[in-house]
């Protein structure tokens, strides 16, 4: 046997593989500190966001403005976790729980069974969960407060402009994972589309039944090519980054998209004619006042139109796509959603 | 049914397939001469990050493509020396080139653009006419230059493996390194040469996900690598049938699609999801002893 192969530096080499593969596992795992000198800065509130959340330029990020904007105007102390795998998720609110933090943030319904194990633990702390999915078994810890949206009026009133700029008379809807909280956004869509035009065909497609569906392009184009061939002119998703292959589809047949969560208009210029938001910055900063104001509950909270939490992009340059008269009966609807006239189905 | 019959159809299946055909042919060159590559899919991640990251930096498509290319052939060469000169574990190796690949693609994402989920915009190729229609689907498959050259490498594959000088010595060298070696072949160089042009095939696929998509996108492989290594097995490590079951598998994909709207009317939705990967299990199943591995598969290059 040649020297090259003897057992030692076999196992030396094989070591320092394992070794280095770990470690760019770990590599991403940090900790921000966001502010701290105002005039609460004794009370301290801690954000966890799931792995690789921080940076999505959407959602994540919103809940990570609502709590820069807690910090700047409340003068709340403010630390901010990612963890760098999804074990840790629960350690990382653990470590917050631990050093007797006031509120907790989850970022995502991934948290939520994490969640009320850790509330469990520290009855002292109170904790929130972005898109928290209740218990299926059991109650809601009474220090854990469950933020929820009602999407379905954002997704209702994006349903209506598809509706309205619809020439075929087709519209379709692009789903990332097949789980309820995202019939949430198919259900208030339809009912938008068919609110304004009874006779349009709603088109559904969903990415997959794993967390990957949110994240996989390649699907979500094939989804909407098939959709845009069978006659739909305008496509709305939530699916992540999946829908990203939904405006490339659209931008090379022609046909308008939808974005969500945030503002999507720079992911395709000309393409993309409006996006459903969701402040989660605004259930963010609420949040945290509703504990400086000593008004903190537990149960669920939920956050829709009438809170301004959800809404859609008709203002400005971004705005421009729709045309003057179907923003007047978007806006028309909206008021019959907040004065509860129009109940939105949610699944 | 019209739309399961259609050009579109068939245009769909050509761009879904493309990443997973290129990574089997490049999972059967690597496998062909003997090193075991379950690295694919940190082959297919490295090259697409690398391919946005210099198309952006420069501007140019084609550095982006040449880029991408040499990235893929770079670290599926690494993984060669590991194995054949500091006589690591190929399995062990090829777990570290996927780990280090997901982890540094979505570090560098970081470093240069601020975002956990994907580069800016790039340029790319946007040849082809626009529209909704079959053909036009079509011709814009066929006026891309990377589905172009991903065809061209899938489709080469199993005849310079057959045919040719180099085909036969990396084909000896997968079979029966010592026999090789004695008729004075040097094994380690050409699983090295093998390994490079592995990766360079393989990265025409990485390339081809994100120059579809005009942007790379955190873990946008999705697992692609390790269908593909399937494919490979399945097909007994011969390059054409592997090619065969990456387009089966992506026509079942685009099939299950077109379905997926029709059965949402009814209640059949989720059956339809699992169409790709049922078909996948029934020919594991159907092809499972019949499977021949090189036989020098993983044996070092001497005793």
């Amino acid at each position: 046997m040649a020297a090259s192969g003897s057992p030692g530096r076999l196992r030396v080499a094989t070591g320092i593989v394992v070794a280095a593969a770990i470690a760019t596992t770990l590599l991403p795992a940090r900790g921000d500190e966001a502010g701290g000198k105002g005039a609460n800065a004794g009370v301290r509130i801690g954000l966890v966001f799931d792995v690789g959340g921080r940076g999505d330029k959407s959602f994540n990020d919103a809940a990570w403005e609502g709590i820069s904007r807690a910090a700047r105007e409340l003068g709340v102390t403010t630390e901010i976790l990612e963890p760098s795998g999804a074990e840790d998720r629960e350690a990382a609110m653990r470590l917050f729980g631990a050093r007797g933090f006031d509120l907790v943030f989850g970022v995502g319904f991934i948290f939520s069974t994490d969640v009320n194990v850790v509330a469990r633990a520290f009855p002292a702390t109170r904790f929130a969960c972005i898109d928290y999915s209740p218990p299926m078994v059991g109650e809601i810890p009474p220090n854990v407060s469950g933020l929820t949206f009602r999407e379905e009026e954002g997704s209702f009133l994006v349903g209506a402009v598809a509706g309205l700029l619809s020439k075929t008379k087709h519209v379709g809807f692009v789903g990332g994972m097949d789980i309820p909280l995202i019939h949430k956004f198919e259900a208030g869509y339809r009912a938008g589309a068919l609110e304004v035009c009874p006779t349009c065909e709603v088109h559904v497609a969903y990415a997959g039944t794993t967390p990957d569906a949110f994240r996989d392009p390649v699907k979500g184009k094939a989804l909407a090519v098939s959709q845009i061939t069978a006659g739909a002119d305008v496509l709305y998703h939530a699916s992540g980054t999946t829908g990203h292959g939904v405006f490339e589809a659209a931008h090379d047949m022609g046909a308008k998209a939808i974005g969500v969560d945030s503002d999507q208009y720079d992911e395709m210029p000309g393409t993309v004619a409006t996006s459903m938001i969701k402040r989660g910055d605004v259930a963010v900063f609420d949040t945290v006042k509703s504990v400086l104001e000593g008004h903190f509950r537990g149960g669920l909270a939920s956050f829709g139109l009438a809170e301004d939490a959800v809404g859609y992009v008709s203002e400005g340059p971004h705005g421009s796509a729709i045309p003057a008269d179907v923003k007047a009966r978007v806006a028309a609807l909206r008021e019959r959603v907040v004065q509860k006239e129009i109940r939105i189905p949610v699944k | 049914m019209s739309a399961v019959f259609s050009l579109t159809m068939v245009a769909e299946t050509l761009r879904i397939s493309a990443p997973y055909a290129c990574a089997a042919a490049g999972g059967v060159w690597a496998e062909r001469s003997g090193v075991i590559q379950i690295g694919l899919e940190g082959v297919l991640l490295t090259s697409a990050f690398t391919s946005v990251a210099v198309a952006h930096a420069t501007g140019s498509a084609a550095l982006g493509v040449v880029a991408g290319v040499i990235a893929g052939a770079a670290i599926s060469v690494g993984h060669g020396l590991l194995v054949e000169k500091a006589r690591v574990d190929a399995v062990v190796s090829g777990i570290a080139l996927n780990l280090s690949a997901m982890a540094g693609t979505r570090l560098a994402l970081r470093g240069l653009y601020g975002s956990a989920s994907n580069s800016p915009a790039i340029e790319g190729f946007r040849f082809g006419p626009t529209g909704s229609a079959g053909w036009s689907l079509l011709a814009r498959v066929f006026a891309d230059p990377v589905t172009l050259l991903a065809i061209a490498a899938v489709v080469a594959t199993p005849f310079v493996l057959a045919r040719t000088r180099l085909g036969l010595r990396v084909r000896a060298a997968g079979e029966n390194p010592v026999a090789a070696a004695a008729v004075g072949v040097d094994v380690t160089r050409v699983r090295l040469s093998a390994l490079a042009i592995s990766g360079a095939v393989c990265a025409l696929g990485g390339v081809h996900l994100a120059f579809d998509q005009h942007r790379f996108e955190s873990g946008m492989s999705n697992g692609r690598g390790f269908i593909a290594l399937a494919a490979v097995v399945v097909s007994g490590w011969r390059a054409g049938r592997a090619a065969m079951a990456c387009l089966a598998f992506g026509a079942l994909e685009a099939l299950q699609i077109v379905l997926q709207d029709q059965a949402r009317k009814g209640s059949l939705g989720d059956l339809v999801q699992l169409l790709p990967y049922v078909a996948t299990l029934l020919v594991l199943a159907f092809a499972a002893g019949r499977s021949a591995a090189p036989k020098g598969l993983g044996k070092p290059a001497e005793e």
